[in-house]
């Protein structure tokens, strides 16, 4: 009998699972357990990780991430946007109070651990996340999403209660560690439910302070009737880390949201935003910008899958690839029977400044009714000849026109970040990256 | 101040400048005229140092120095300059950021300081309104969803910026209508001047009503066949090229 069960478990389900909580944590724990057995890692042969071999994850040696790692406040200062009004912090996928700043939030806006609300701390909090939590990521299929549900224990929980208006940004900040040689793994939650004619602007940021670590992050997010979020998630994880992250969003009726996704770090990243438009008129705008330099992988796969009339999503994505870097874009929009009048475009560009970078791009439309407009366009190529020698004919270096086309290039997705301490933050980083893998370029 | 001497040149391996000679002198305007194909345009932008074209024999000389020596950006900062035929659209670079980049490249070279925004915008405003530049056009991406002639005003509005020693202007008058023609020759010869020599590039002779040349040339089929003085461009209406063509091709 014992025997039995260990061959149908997983070897990552072996280790001892997190315990505790109300019984329906523990069943959606069991259930992710379960689920990451049946499935187990995904391989090239799979559809959706065709061009992502995930292998170095799958036969990795990964130590469960220290919550409690010491990390004090000066060691965030120096981290990508540390510097929003309002910061939750989770330290390696566990909610740390001390480094959170949530003082003076309005009333009734919800901040803080997800663990102190599925334990029951607070009544109202809880039941809040048992209706939420789990509702959005898809143990059924996808591996990673079961692999962190199977590890359930903390993260961060945001609740903007019906008509609350957040005036300021409110930051959620994973910090992933690894301390010395050994790597290891955490599992980063959140759950945001954003009430109906309520409003709020969350940026997640994901950072680390160097090593090798695996961060396999899952964010759930339901916007409500005619309410308005404006997300950001921007990726720095350190050159040796594997970041898996899936973000899962629920559009009510006439609910508007834009998620803009920035991957700046992180040696094999895979991003997969899945927004799901339930309710007529709901508006979704997903933007992302990727820097591929070196030897790394960035692949962003997207799902919009408009399930109601009405619903105009727009997306545009773009990646800057230099050295020997690959990338992928995978952009699936679905149009449902009922979502007639859906209006859908979708757009992919990549700028390769090496002729040793790649990328592989596909647009997946599957249509079910029959008055919808969806356009998708794709473009991948190197800095526009013309472009250069018409600013040099004006007296323009060239690496002034150069440096003045790739801006031009990432500022089309730069202008749309509302913040603008947050826009001066990854502008910073993506053109002092950008600089440093110019000159290695120019040198060698 | 330019020289030009038994200029070859090829593109992709097709031979399109046969043996160029060219004086140009400060202060003067010279027409070059010619027929589709006959290389006049890669003449122009063999000048400006577009890297599309390879020159295989000959020399040209700028104010003493080796112009094909030099990169088509160096070109620039020593005062020369190319209205293009065809001005390239550069999304995502405003218009004022982009004129206004070109001219501090300029002074830096000069040694003079770089321009703040409130300067440039001081200059811009005393020189728009001779070719009739709008708010708009500064606003916009460089050439992005500009009609025609508002690409060409652009240029010839650059030119008034850059104040360049040798201007070229590639078939600028192509396309314009005869109120756009107007204002852009107007641009232009505001911009005559003694310390300042012009090259015209046109295939019809209507432009040079309005920028009235004082040498005219002939090229065709690679090489300066004819050349005279402003009166040639009036024969060359009335009788086309024929009468050049077949006793020299």
């Amino acid at each position: 009998m014992t025997t039995q069960i260990a061959e149908n478990v997983h070897p990552w389900m072996a280790a001892a699972r997190p315990q505790g909580g109300p019984r329906w944590v523990q069943d959606l724990r069991e259930r992710g357990a379960t689920r990451f057995s049946a499935l187990g890692f995904p391989t090239v042969r799979d559809e959706e990780w065709r061009f992502t071999n995930v292998a170095p994850i799958a036969s990795g040696e990964f130590k469960p991430a220290d919550g409690a790692a010491p990390l004090v406040e000066s060691q965030l200062a120096g981290l990508l946007y540390a510097d929003a009004r309002y910061r939750l912090v989770v330290v390696n996928g566990q909610y740390r109070p001390e480094l959170s700043r949530v003082h003076g939030l309005p009333a009734g806006v919800r901040a803080g651990s997800l663990a102190g609300t599925i334990n029951g701390e607070l009544q109202a909090d809880s039941e809040i996340v048992q209706r939420y939590l789990g509702q959005l990521a898809d143990v059924g299929t996808r591996a990673f999403d079961a692999l962190n549900t199977a590890r359930l224990q903390d993260g961060a929980f945001i609740h903007v209660p019906d008509g609350v208006i957040l005036p300021d940004p409110l930051q959620v900040m994973f910090v992933s560690t690894a301390d010395g040689g050994a790597a290891s793994v955490s599992h980063p939650r959140l759950l945001i439910v954003v009430g109906d004619m309520a409003q709020a602007r969350v940026v997640e940021t994901y950072v680390g302070t160097g090593g090798r670590y695996f961060a396999n992050a899952v964010s759930e997010v339901f916007v409500g009737e005619n309410a308005v979020l404006d997300h950001y998630k921007v990726q720095e994880d350190s050159t040796e880390a594997f970041h898996i992250g899936s973000m899962h969003i629920h559009a009510s009726r006439s609910a508007t949201v834009s998620s803009h996704s920035f991957t700046l770090g992180g040696k094999l990243v895979r991003n997969d935003v899945i927004a799901i438009l339930d309710g007529e008129g709901a508006e979704c705008t997903l933007n992302g910008l990727y820097l591929a330099d070196g030897e790394r992988l960035v692949d962003n796969h997207t799902t919009i899958d408009h399930a109601k009339a009405h619903c105009p999503s727009h997306e545009l994505y773009k990646g800057i690839l230099g050295g020997r870097a690959r990338a992928v874009f995978n952009g699936k929009i679905i149009v449902r029977p009922d979502a007639q009048k859906t209006n859908a475009k979708q757009t992919n560009r990549a700028l390769l400044l090496s002729d040793s970078a790649s990328i592989n791009t596909k647009p997946q439309l599957e249509i079910f009714a029959d008055d919808v407009k969806c356009t998708h366009g794709a473009a991948i190529g190197q800095l526009d000849e013309d472009a250069l020698f018409y600013l040099r004919a004006r007296g323009l270096t060239f690496e002034e026109a150069r440096d003045l086309l790739i801006h031009a290039f990432a500022g089309e997705i730069l202008d749309r970040v509302q913040i603008d301490a947050l826009k001066s933050a990854v502008e910073g980083e993506l053109y002092a990256q950008l600089a440093k893998d110019l000159a290695e370029a120019d040198a060698g | 101040m330019l020289d030009i001497k038994k200029l070859k040149v090829e593109a992709a391996g097709a031979e399109i400048l046969r043996g160029i000679d060219l004086h140009v002198d400060t202060g003067e305007v010279h027409a070059i005229m010619g027929p589709n194909g006959s290389g006049k345009s890669t003449l122009a932008r063999v000048l400006a140092g577009h890297p599309e074209y390879e020159v295989t024999g000959g020399e040209v000389s700028y104010e003493g120095r080796d112009l094909l020596a030099m990169d088509p950006d160096e070109r620039a900062r020593e005062g020369v300059f190319m209205a293009f035929q065809y001005p390239v659209e550069i999304a995502g670079v405003n218009n004022a950021y982009f004129l206004k980049a070109a001219l501090n490249a300029k002074r830096k070279h000069q040694g003079q300081p770089e321009l703040d925004a409130m300067e440039f915008m001081q200059i811009i405003k005393e020189k728009a309104g001779l070719l009739d530049i709008d708010q708009g056009m500064l606003s916009r991406a460089v050439n992005e969803g500009f009609s025609g002639g508002e690409k060409k005003r652009n240029e010839i509005f650059q030119m008034a910026l850059l104040e360049p020693k040798l201007a070229i202007l590639d078939e600028t008058d192509s396309g314009l209508d005869i109120d756009a023609l107007k204002t852009v020759s107007s641009g232009v010869n505001a911009m005559r001047s003694p310390q300042r020599a012009i090259i015209v590039v046109t295939h019809y002779q209507r432009l040079l009503d309005y920028i009235v040349p004082d040498y005219v040339h002939v090229l065709t089929g690679g090489r300066i066949v004819k050349s005279g003085g402003k009166e040639l461009a009036l024969e060359l209406e009335k009788r086309g090229y024929g009468w050049i063509e077949p006793a020299l091709v």
